[in-house]
């Protein structure tokens, strides 16, 4: 999150933003079988990234490359600069602190409060008192609009709620950079549209740069700065970009299949 | 590496001027308003930012921290230096301090007893309810055998009756060894050694063969039924299945409880016989009886009755122990920690079961005078 940090990396000048996330190279395997290959792309410090593509593209996977969950069989990933890919134990562990996930269920954790929830990563990681720790619970509650679900358990809350306390406990770190992983999965388009909107707000008040792996048409136009497109026969990148302009004039007729929802003949 | 949050209160008039800067990050050490302020007591609080670097949601608590002190001690608390997105989540976070749902998870002693008493007549009805469906559905499996899941009886009958020979051989063989140290202990002092074959033989067909096996099938198959049928409510396949109409008793519950009805008594046969084998070991090797003298004797102690009452507690226990893995698996909560809890009633339940019934067994085989 940060302030100062933001700013400048929204002004435009010799403090040109840094880059958040590296890729280069990147190659993802399930076994003998090639998921991505070749994948190479850079997202600047507060920018709102989007990766899309068609089911079983390989977006899931490759942001489970991103996020260190699974490792890739070449290539590397950097977080402003710091090679995340064949980072140390510790220098790995600080450098998970910069990022923060939101996953497509939430995965809360079902036998703790939200307070829990979102308190153990604090605990986990800041020297902070109960007391204070519990204010930041609140904070970042208040922030994602659940103010006073302190005591809830996940199993008392709507889908909706459920993620916006996902992305509380993705926030308690304050990380710089954040991953959703299908954000709009499984809610109403109402509910779906208040939850960009939340997004957009923590940029604004945060700076904090997002990167959202989706294939909601309407959040993209709505929120992305810039989007790559995955193909699963291509293996890889078939497009980069602004999306009303991969929408309006793009050569390759899968790109822009995809962003008119088929309905333009092509 | 930047420099770490700073914090410095100066005097000024009657008030303090709190100046704000350096790198505020919530997993780096952090100042504290206690130390900052010592063992003044100001009557108005200026809070501005000189030099301020990046910061997080360690800086919003602290200026909350310094607001709220204000509050308390009456003093006027200024913070329109600052900048605007600090102020706004300081906002937010006052907000949100004043704001708390009730949702009260915790009871008083009453109220819990009552829950207890009224969750263990739902627990009973729930028995019962499922005991009678179960039956229902047998019925319908005897006039239309063709509609009953055969190859998930089958793949069942493997998984708790092939896969459980090793750990019930292993458990009964050690049994039946450790009855006959047992009773060496006292018939040798008679010079009745030989009669360890009868306590051994006895024993383990009346009762520990289908109790140990039964235990063990409990731990093992009990708890597998309540996880996986668990698991599957969590998924919404149960859902899916009541849906289509199709009931999960017959679907899931029926193949389970016959493989299990089916596998229990084949494989308490198989635990009596590697008992009885336990106990010829230790009599050839520590009370030197042949083991030819050792079987005709433990033949000359059985009857057919002794082989039934194994026989009948081992299919009651089998049924016991598929029902009871079953209904906790099908009652399971939406979640990890749900089928966790389903896994661990399975067990506690079916053991719970299989020792009411042995028992019962116990005084009904004494009544009849088997």
């Amino acid at each position: 999150m940060n302030g100062n940090q933001e700013t400048a990396a929204q002004t435009p000048g010799p403090g040109i933003a840094p880059v958040a996330i590296g890729v280069d190279g990147l190659e993802c395997r399930y076994g003998d079988e090639v998921v991505l290959t070749g994948v190479s792309f850079s997202v600047q410090a507060g920018e709102l990234f989007f990766v899309i593509g068609g089911s079983g593209c390989g977006k899931t996977t490759l942001l489970r490359h991103l996020i260190g969950l699974m490792k890739p069989t070449r290539g590397s990933v950097s977080y402003f600069g710091e090679n995340f890919t064949d980072a140390g134990l510790v220098e790995r562990r600080n450098l998970l602190k910069t990022f923060g996930v939101l996953y497509q269920s939430a995965a809360l954790w079902s036998s703790m409060t939200l307070r829990e929830n979102v308190a153990l990563p604090l605990e986990q990681y800041t020297a902070l008192d109960r007391r204070e720790r519990d204010e930041i619970v609140s904070l970042k509650l208040a922030q994602v609009g659940l103010a006073g679900f302190e005591d809830y358990f996940p199993s008392e809350l709507s889908g909706g709620m459920r993620k916006r306390a996902g992305l509380a406990r993705a926030l308690a770190l304050d990380p710089r950079i954040v991953f959703f992983d299908e954000p709009s999965a499984g809610l109403d388009p109402v509910t779906s549209r208040k939850l960009d909107e939340l997004v957009l707000q923590i940029r604004e008040t945060l700076g904090t740069t997002m990167v959202i792996v989706s294939h909601e048409l309407a959040s993209i136009f709505a929120l992305a700065d810039r989007v790559i497109m995955l193909d699963h026969e291509a293996r890889g990148i078939i497009a980069e970009g602004r999306p009303r302009e991969l929408a309006a004039a793009n050569d390759d007729p899968r790109v822009r299949e995809f962003m008119t929802r088929g309905e333009e003949k092509v | 590496m930047p420099p770490n949050a700073r914090a410095e209160a100066i005097p000024e008039g009657d008030g303090l001027v709190v100046t704000l800067g350096g790198d505020w990050r919530i997993t780096q050490p952090l100042p504290s308003w206690r130390k900052v302020r010592g063992s003044q007591q100001p009557c108005a609080v200026r809070i501005r930012a000189v030099g301020l670097e990046r910061w997080d949601s360690s800086l919003v608590r602290f200026v909350y921290e310094v607001q709220d002190w204000c509050r308390g001690a009456n003093a006027t608390c200024d913070a329109s230096a600052l900048p605007e997105t600090v102020r706004l989540l300081v906002g937010q976070l006052d907000e949100a301090q004043k704001k708390r749902l009730v949702s009260d998870h915790s009871r008083n002693l009453l109220t819990t007893v009552g829950l207890i008493a009224t969750e263990l007549l739902h627990q009973i009805r729930d028995l019962a309810s499922f005991v009678g469906e179960c039956t229902l559905s047998a019925i319908g499996l005897i006039r239309r055998p063709g509609r009953f899941r055969w190859r998930d009886c089958i793949y069942e009958m493997q998984q708790c009756g092939a896969m459980a020979v090793p750990i019930v051989s292993l458990s009964s063989f050690l049994v039946g060894l450790t009855l006959a140290y047992t009773g060496a202990i006292i018939l040798r002092q008679f010079g009745g050694d030989i009669w360890v074959a009868d306590i051994v033989g006895l024993s383990t067909l009346r009762e520990m063969g289908a109790v140990m096996t039964g235990v063990v099938l409990a731990g093992r198959t009990g708890a597998a039924f309540a996880a996986q049928l668990g698991n599957m409510k969590a998924g919404e396949e149960i859902d899916a299945l009541e849906t289509l109409g199709i009931a999960p008793v017959d679907f899931l519950v029926l193949p389970r409880l016959v493989a299990l009805t089916l596998m229990t008594p084949l494989l308490t046969m198989y635990a009596n016989c590697l008992g009885i084998f336990g106990g010829m070991v230790v009599s050839a090797s520590v009370l030197s009886i042949p083991p030819n003298a050792y079987w005709i004797e433990t033949q000359s102690i059985l009857d057919l009755s002794d082989v039934s009452v194994s026989l009948i507690k081992s299919v009651v226990f089998g049924m016991l122990i598929a029902i009871a893995g079953c209904l906790r698996g099908l009652q399971a909560e939406r979640s990890a920690a749900g089928v966790g809890r389903a896994a661990t009633s399975a067990v506690v339940t079916s053991i719970l079961l299989l020792i009411v019934a042995d028992a019962v067994f116990a005084v009904l085989f004494n009544v009849l005078g088997i």
